[in-house]
């Protein structure tokens, strides 16, 4: 058995997946295994799928630890934990040759298959004998991992002593002791496999967030202080996390009595001063389109997360897709500019809904801020925030001269009008929804009024697009021979996928915007130049963003999408590259891949 | 706006804004912003911490003609957005105003939570018993028997009865007033403004142009029997059945936690072990 371990361990990029009977464990057996592996200074990256049911049914959990920076879930299970026969079952396919199962000899005999390395362990009746508590075997498992694969046994030990001390020392004892027996009973074992981690690379300290929460802990930082939502799969965890959070600021959540509430009372809050926020799911943003528009032509700056799910109408709650980009940039009648920003990684959650709120804020409208289940819901190892990198901005307020005669809604070169918040003296007007002059008074038959306001709304998209080109990322090459254009939670995926074609010897390069509407198109126009093949991966049927990009250039691009409701995979991503090169270096450049620019 | 408003001695004139009412001459609404002036002089609100919000339908012009910071947002959301409103800023006079169609119809789902929440505002319904500004279709409170544009043959739905309604709902505040009687009226809107709490007044508005209710309505209207007790709530909801009468007054006040008592109240458990930095916040991730 290792006990010691190299000091460099860049190198390590193991998958871990835990399979067993859900409401057993298996979920926090994960988020253990994770915390430790984040402590112990590897990246991680979890992926995980829920069940439909409540309680009971099949549970996994998957985690990626890796001594570099993770941008995908991986590929194939370099080790599988199965609790019982329908977790080894379900995920045996995904192991590796060579790959390690672990399970629960208690509980079934594994058929052993000759490519795979096997330990079975009694896992139930170590924790029922040993511990006296069948649940711990849980822990009897960690403890078998921590001593089979190197992973440090103090870390876990500080993890158990923190997660279980508030049920008192009799708990924390015996979850201690539970590790130990996993470790000992392992360690009287041969070893057949390679797999040893030690400490890994990282010094720093870092967080361990899922999307959603470094979504609520930008906020936080951003100064959002009033928050209104309604449960919804799977943004529901970002109203429990800042009803926790917000009232020891000052700020306050509350549950609305449906979406069409909550986003009026965060467009009352907003108007009233406060920076307020709502976040939902499809169902839910359908019912907010109306007030919207509302928001963009009174003006009133606001944020509205979607963590997108699968639709239409109740759809697959628990899955992950991103459908809602007609819905955010569209949605709505009228002519009626809003700002659509997609989040891209863990990290750029925190980032992106500071930044929401700047723009919301800076241009007075609502942003739509697109995340969806598989960021919003997976866990990542973050920096610590370095709340430099997006400096606060607040709303343009009315300065003394500007509040004699009070021109709510003034004309002024850049399109955004001095607002007033209740309390001011001489600051009184109307946030109007009919349309409006430039004092509020509606003008509801002033057919050149509406022509001198709409342009006014839109004048506002100038800056927003310079913005838009700003934050668009470009990876591997900047002007490639073979084209990615990704939105949203792809990033990571389109990212190793391009390292792996130009380790292969592509010529390729992905664009990655942050703000979709408006769009970049100096940037779009720019990378599009020189191509001779893009393409467009979405996890979604149409190709929303694909379709956007047609109407604004006149491209053929090759759409790649997934619709089961799961992520990418970086395989999957490669495998098109190759196909799309194969066909640009044959010649046979049917039109499908001709640039038309 | 014009005139400023003298904080120590307004006067009712002194909230009229430069717009003039796009009503109808002889529309019960211009009662009720009449009485709403006089309410508003009578509690010296300052118009800088004053806030109309409103629905979509000829009633909901009226934060137009008040001076103060108003909102006219769309049709049915007035509760949702005043609660928005006092989330921000609690210590804010807010006024919700809408028709009966706004209120009850498109809006009718958030009623019972604004009287569950208990926020300190004033709700007024201008109820014509139809839609003024759709040109006069019928309302949920039209009568059997109705007739108009989407009902040709006449109304088949019973009205509903929203002093009953807001009652059974628990409101801590429910009124009902007449737009011919602006001087009742404004006393009672008055009553609603110094409740601390939801208090929701229902005004009998009549619309003169389709649905001229101005000869059948006041001779159902009635007193409050004068040992009404407005904290019995059984009694009030008695009260409220009988609708072939139109009683005016209070039917019903109690004084429970507001909306904004309760947040504070949190605000302060949460903040028991004092207010945490950013960086401690975080620390909780690591
Ligand atoms: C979502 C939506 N549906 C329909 C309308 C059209 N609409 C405007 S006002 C109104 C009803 C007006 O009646 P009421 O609320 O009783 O107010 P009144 O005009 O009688 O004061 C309707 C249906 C609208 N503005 N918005
Ligand atoms: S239509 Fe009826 S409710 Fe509307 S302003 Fe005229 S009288 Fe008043």
């Amino acid at each position: 058995m290792p006990s010691n371990s190299n000091s460099n361990h860049r190198d390590v990029d193991y998958v871990f997946r835990v399979g067993g009977e859900g409401g057993e464990g298996v979920i926090s057996t994960g988020e253990m295994l994770t915390q430790t592996l984040a402590r112990a200074g590897y990246d991680i990256y979890t992926f995980r799928t829920y069940p439909a049911e409540i309680k009971g049914g099949h549970a996994n959990y998957q985690v990626r630890a890796s001594g570099k920076v993770l941008l995908s879930y991986g590929a194939a299970v370099d080790v599988l934990l199965a609790f019982n026969q329908e977790a080894y079952d379900k995920h045996i396919g995904d192991v590796r040759a060579g790959g390690v199962v672990l399970y629960d000899s208690d509980s079934f005999t594994a058929a052993a298959r000759e490519s795979l390395i096997y330990y079975p362990v009694p896992l139930t009746s170590l924790a029922t004998e040993k511990i006296g508590v069948k649940l711990t075997k849980n822990i009897v498992a960690l403890g078998v991992l921590g001593q089979l694969f190197d992973i440090p046994l103090p870390t876990f030990e500080h993890l158990l002593k923190e997660r279980f001390g508030r049920k008192g020392e009799t708990v924390v004892q015996k979850n201690l002791q539970a590790l130990h027996v996993g470790a000992e009973y392992i360690a009287h074992q041969r070893k057949q496999d390679a797999i040893l981690l030690g400490p890994g690379p990282r010094q720093t300290k870092s967080l361990i967030l899922s999307g959603n929460e470094s979504l609520c802990l930008g906020a936080i930082a951003v100064g959002c202080r009033v928050y209104a939502g309604y449960p919804i799969t799977p943004a529901s965890d970002i109203m429990e996390f800042l009803a926790k959070e917000l009232p020891k600021l000052g700020g306050f959540v509350v549950q609305t009595e449906d979406e069409i509430a909550a986003i009026g009372a965060v467009l009352g809050a907003s108007f009233a001063g406060a920076k307020a926020m709502t976040a939902t799911s499809g169902p839910g943003f359908s019912l907010m389109t109306e007030m919207m528009g509302l928001g963009v032509v009174a003006e009133i700056p606001a944020v509205i997360v979607n963590v997108q799910r699968v639709g239409p109408s109740t759809g697959m709650p628990t899955k992950t897709e991103q459908g809602d980009l007609y819905l955010a940039c569209y949605g709505g009648h009228g002519n009626c500019p809003r700002i659509v920003m997609a989040l891209t990684s863990v990290e750029d959650c925190f980032y992106g809904i500071m930044r929401a709120f700047n723009m919301a804020e800076q241009f007075q409208l609502p942003v739509v801020v697109l995340s969806d289940a598989s960021l919003g819901h997976r866990k990542a190892t973050v920096p610590v925030p370095d709340l430099s990198r997006v400096p606060v901005i607040e709303r343009r307020k009315p300065s003394l001269e500007e509040l004699v005669n009070y021109k709510r809604y003034q004309y002024t070169p850049e399109h955004v009008s001095p607002m007033s918040v209740p309390g001011v003296s001489g600051g009184g007007y109307i946030a109007e929804g009919l349309e409006h002059d430039e004092t509020g008074y509606p003008a509801a038959s002033n057919h050149e009024n509406h022509l001198r306001a709409t342009n006014k709304r839109y004048g506002k998209f100038h800056a927003v697009e310079q913005m838009a080109n700003e934050l668009t990322r470009i990876y591997g090459e900047p002007h490639p021979e073979i084209g990615i254009i990704g939105w949203g939670s792809t990033e990571g995926v389109i990212r190793e996928a391009v390292q792996l074609a130009q380790e292969k010897g592509y010529s390729v390069g992905a664009l990655h915007p942050k703000i979709l509407y408006p769009q970049p198109l100096a940037k779009l126009t720019e990378f599009l130049q020189g191509t001779k093949a893009v393409i467009i991966p979405e996890v979604n049927y149409s190709g929303q963003f694909a379709t956007l990009l047609r109407k604004r250039f006149a491209y053929d691009f090759v759409q790649l999408n997934k619709c089961i409701g799961l992520p990418f995979t970086p395989k999957e991503i490669l495998d098109k590259i190759e196909e799309v090169a194969a066909h640009v270096h044959s010649g046979r450049r049917s039109s499908a891949y001709a640039a038309k620019l | 706006m014009s005139t400023a408003v003298d904080a120590q001695a307004p006067t009712p004139q002194s909230y009229k804004t430069d717009e003039h009412p796009i009503w109808c001459p002889g529309c019960g609404d211009f009662g009720v912003l009449d009485s709403l002036y006089k309410s508003l002089a009578g509690a010296k609100v300052d118009p800088k911490n004053l806030v109309v919000v409103s629905g979509i339908g000829c009633s909901g012009r009226t934060p137009g003609f008040i001076k103060s910071y108003g909102f006219h947002s769309v049709h049915g959301r007035v509760l949702p957005v005043a609660l928005g409103v006092k989330l921000a800023n609690p210590s804010l006079t807010v006024i919700g105003v809408g028709g009966d169609g706004d209120g009850f119809a498109i809006g009718g789902g958030h009623i019972p939570h604004a009287a569950r929440r208990n926020m300190d505002m004033t709700y007024i319904i201008m109820d014509n018993s139809t839609y003024g500004l759709t040109k006069g279709q019928y309302s949920p409170t039209s009568p059997v028997g109705f007739q108009a544009g989407s009902t040709p043959y006449g109304n088949i739905e019973q009205p509903l009865n929203p002093i009953a309604m807001l009652i059974s709902y628990g409101a801590s505040f429910v009124g009902q007033g007449y737009s011919g009687k602006p001087r009742e009226l404004a006393d009672l809107i008055s009553r609603a403004m110094a409740h601390p709490g939801f208090a929701f007044v229902n005004v009998i508005s009549p619309c003169i142009t389709f649905y001229n209710t101005y000869k059948a309505i006041p001779p159902r209207l009635t007193e409050l029997p004068a040992d009404h007790d407005p904290s019995d709530q059984a009694k009030a909801f008695a009260l409220a059945l009988h609708t072939d009468r139109l009683p005016l007054g209070v039917f019903y006040q109690s004084r429970r936690p507001t909306f904004e008592e309760g947040v504070a109240e949190v605000i302060k458990k949460a903040q028991a072990s004092g207010r945490p930095r950013l960086e401690e916040i975080f620390a909780e991730f690591s």
